[in-house]
């Protein structure tokens, strides 16, 4: 099932088309993937930004931005510009290398792991056979970041921050790919184009968050061991402001501050989307596409259809992840923060065993009702 | 003062060697840690001003905590040996800003009983309502901070809602929102003003839903609730030979309030109740708090059906009516006894007075001698005496604990340092 639009095939046919020989043509094509990410990741910022700030102060009875462009929509524009102007402050007896690299490496693996976000049947970078591996793979370069943010800072809030940081994000770690196992023994490949075909045999009934008990159970145990991935409230102890001022932030300004901003909300709607292809069928919509094309009376090749079921593709796969950043932000401005031992408890004690009997409950599930749990 | 904050034990300064010291510099060599020394403040987000905490921390664990005011001493005590009652009113409103109409009222009592001058029960009332208004925004201002502390950013706004509104109130009859300066000697600078009462009694009808609502946000939250159950526990014996007053004491189980306690003013006139709680800990003084701001309007209530003379277009109307001889001139439906001159002298003598202020026992000791200015003036500040505590309280929890146990003594430090 690899009809549809194959963007790559029709621009390099497009370039050879008009003269060029096909290694050329491919060689033009290798860059724009990556240019395409980094707008699109960033315009998603963006938006998770204003969005943080508008229903934050929609829950506050207050305005929010509203001079910069519509609705304040521009503000993070203009932040963005204030940091890049801003000077860049290296301490002096910090670490200067591990000072730079630190944000970097914060940074890199949230954009790298957009890589294997599918936003439509072939509306992906790359579709690594082992991208959900991938995922949880880059998840845990971050912490290594942020500890040495913390370290090479040469201050004592930093460093209890870069050490909250790396404690949390590993014991998060382990939780969360128990559950995302669970969903890769439903589906029976680690590809996620795979995982979100597999959710999209029915429609909306074969969604992962639908499979009975180990869907749902799953479904949660990811949701909290993402928000604290993310290391966003109620999880944001590497950073509370209250205790450690800003944690392994605190001596940043700046750009390389601007990278850490950037990273959070990078990880946040990566978290969103993850949770979107693991649990929420993807870019499925609530009926198959075949069943749709039956009812709008076209066929299933029609350029046209194609081309729209792209756009629907990408428009649920937004407004799905959409839901979750804004359940992020909803949990921010509500929650108190939890405490480090409340929360190394919360994951080690309670969400590791979940984890491990629903990853042993699939596994029996899927011997058991083959029909309903993806086996053969 | 010589301090040797090293590693090890900060122990007022000096450094010994005992055998707590000894152990665990002994587990030190075993597990090959160190103590970190963390100075929190005295600029820090969350020092409710400018207090410093020198910490010891092992890890996230706190082992000792030395702390160390005195950043925003401005010498008001001394300032109001050199000043007449007037002149030092607007001092008196600084020393906690959280909770102005208190500090002023308390420098009235003191000058009044004092020099022995009576004070009207209709400036009585009118003082006991801006009191209890000024007890709520002062509570208020608590529970805002306090949440911040614990990470939760929302309540802070909520409150500022309903706090806006009491200095709507307070705006309406002195003219200033938060340095009031609305108490003289014998009553108060001006009547309530033209409905008033009425603004009084619509706030006191929209605050306690709102109450209620932080209630529904904050109270069962479960994380709240594990990170303040059990913490920073105080007990009775405790709360009382650390001389610890107000919502302090009354969370561990002491139901003491010298608003019942001395009699003053016409509090015995109407009727409310002591919140107090058994558990001694920081959930119990959030509970004492927020029960406490309920009591407080439920006394606003009251005293505004009792005003003598009702409001003041009432008492205006009747005076009219009645001539120059009418029965509502009489002293007690005025707002202040008889104007005092300017260089109003302070008979020779010396006098303790002490209210409820919302954060505990707020006394003053003043001596005069017979001039126009007192001859020693010293304050006794309720946040001062229950901060003492307070590295009993910390020692032995997280870092975050303390920034909750620290947010639950309530204290300003323009109080504790004067």
């Amino acid at each position: 099932m690899n009809q549809g639009i194959d963007l790559q095939r029709s621009f390099v046919e497009l370039l050879t088309g008009a003269g060029l020989p096909q290694e050329v043509a491919r060689a033009f094509w290798l860059p724009l993937p990556m240019v395409v990410i980094l707008a699109v990741v960033t315009v998603a910022v963006l938006l998770a930004i204003w969005g943080e700030r508008k229903w934050a102060a929609d829950m506050q009875q207050r305005i929010g931005p509203n001079i910069v462009g519509m609705a304040g929509f521009l503000q993070g524009v203009v932040d963005a510009i204030k940091l890049i102007v801003k000077e860049d402050i290296i301490p002096r007896k910090a670490d200067p290398w591990l000072f730079t690299i630190g944000p970097i490496l914060v940074l890199i693996p949230a954009f790298f792991a957009y890589l294997v976000v599918p936003f439509g049947q072939n509306l992906i970078i790359s579709d690594l056979t082992i991208g959900v591996f991938f995922l949880v793979a880059l998840g845990s370069v971050a912490p290594i970041g942020a500890l040495m943010a913390g370290y090479s800072s040469n201050n004592k809030y930093a460093l209890l921050g870069g050490l909250r940081a790396a404690a949390q994000s590993i014991s998060y770690e382990i939780p969360l790919a128990l559950s995302v196992l669970s969903v890769v023994i439903m589906t029976g490949s680690l590809s996620t184009i795979a995982v979100v075909e597999a959710q999209n045999t029915y429609g909306m009934l074969s969604w992962n968050v639908f499979k009975p008990i180990v869907g749902q159970v799953g479904f949660v145990v990811f949701l909290i061991s993402a928000l604290a991935e993310t290391e966003r409230a109620p999880f944001d102890l590497p950073e509370a402001e209250s205790e450690l001022v800003q944690g392994h932030h605190t001596e940043y300004s700046g750009m390389k501050f601007a990278l850490f901003y950037l990273a959070e909300y990078a990880n946040l709607v990566l978290g969103s989307l993850m949770a979107t292809i693991l649990f929420l069928g993807g870019w499925g919509f609530f009926v198959p596409v075949e069943t749709l094309a039956g009812w709008l009376g076209v066929d299933l090749l029609n350029p046209v259809f194609q081309l729209f079921a792209a756009f629907l593709g990408i428009v649920i796969t937004v407004l799905k992840s959409t839901i979750f950043v804004f359940l992020a932000i909803l949990a921010r401005w509500t929650l108190p923060r939890v405490r480090i031992d409340q929360l190394l408890d919360l994951g080690w004690k309670f969400l590791l065993p979940i984890g491990l009997v629903n990853l042993l409950l699939t596994a029996a599930f899927r011997l058991a009702f083959p029909g309903i749990f993806g086996g053969v | 003062m010589s301090t040797s904050w090293g590693r090890g034990e900060a122990n007022g300064g000096r450094f010994t060697w005992n055998e707590k010291t000894l152990g665990a510099a002994m587990s030190l060599i075993e597990t090959r840690t160190e103590r970190m020394v963390l100075n929190l403040g005295p600029h820090h987000p969350s020092m409710h001003g400018v207090m410093h905490l020198v910490v010891t921390m092992n890890g996230e664990n706190i082992e000792d905590c030395q702390p160390i005011i005195g950043y925003l001493h401005r010498g008001i005590e001394k300032m109001a040996e050199s000043r007449s009652f007037i002149q030092f009113l607007t001092y008196a409103n600084r020393w906690d800003y959280a909770a102005t109409m208190l500090q002023e009222s308390l420098t009235a009592m003191a000058w009044e009983k004092l020099a022995d001058v009576p004070v009207p029960r209709r400036a009585q009332y009118i003082r006991v309502i801006m009191l209890e208004l000024s007890r709520i925004s002062s509570h208020l201002l608590w529970l805002g901070p306090f949440m911040a502390d614990l990470g939760a950013n929302t309540p802070l706004f909520y409150i500022f809602r309903e706090r806006e509104l009491v200095y709507d109130l307070f705006e309406a009859v002195t003219g200033s929102r938060l340095m009031h300066n609305y108490h003289r000697i014998g009553g108060v600078a001006a009547d309530i003003t033209y409905g008033w009462v009425d603004k009084c009694r619509d706030f006191c009808d929209y605050f306690l839903p709102k109450v209620d609502e932080y209630e529904t946000l904050i109270t069962n939250n479960p994380i709240f609730r594990r990170r303040v159950e059990g913490l920073g526990v105080v007990s009775q014996e405790e709360a009382i030979s650390w001389g610890m007053s107000g919502p302090m004491l009354r969370a561990s189980g002491v139901q003491w309030d010298l608003r019942k306690v001395d009699h003053y003013s016409i509090y015995d006139e109407v009727e409310f109740d002591v919140p107090w709680d058994t558990r001694g800990d920081v959930f119990a003084r959030y509970v004492v708090r927020i029960q406490e701001m309920r009591e407080s309007t439920k006394i606003i209530r009251q005293c505004l059906d009792q005003l003598p003379g009702g409001s003041f277009e009432n008492l205006e109307a009747q005076r009219l009516l009645g001539g120059p001889k009418s029965e509502w001139n009489a002293p007690d439906y005025q707002f202040i006894s008889k104007k005092p001159a300017p260089n109003f002298k302070l008979p020779a003598g010396e006098i303790y007075v002490r209210v409820e202020s919302a954060k505990g026992e707020l006394g003053a000791y003043l001596i005069g001698d017979g001039g126009q200015t007192p001859w020693r003036f010293k304050v006794r500040p309720p946040d001062f005496v229950n901060l003492g505590l307070i590295a009993q309280m910390v020692s032995g929890s997280k870092l975050a604990d303390l920034m909750a146990i620290l947010g639950s003594v309530d204290m300003i430090m323009g109080s504790v340092d004067r």
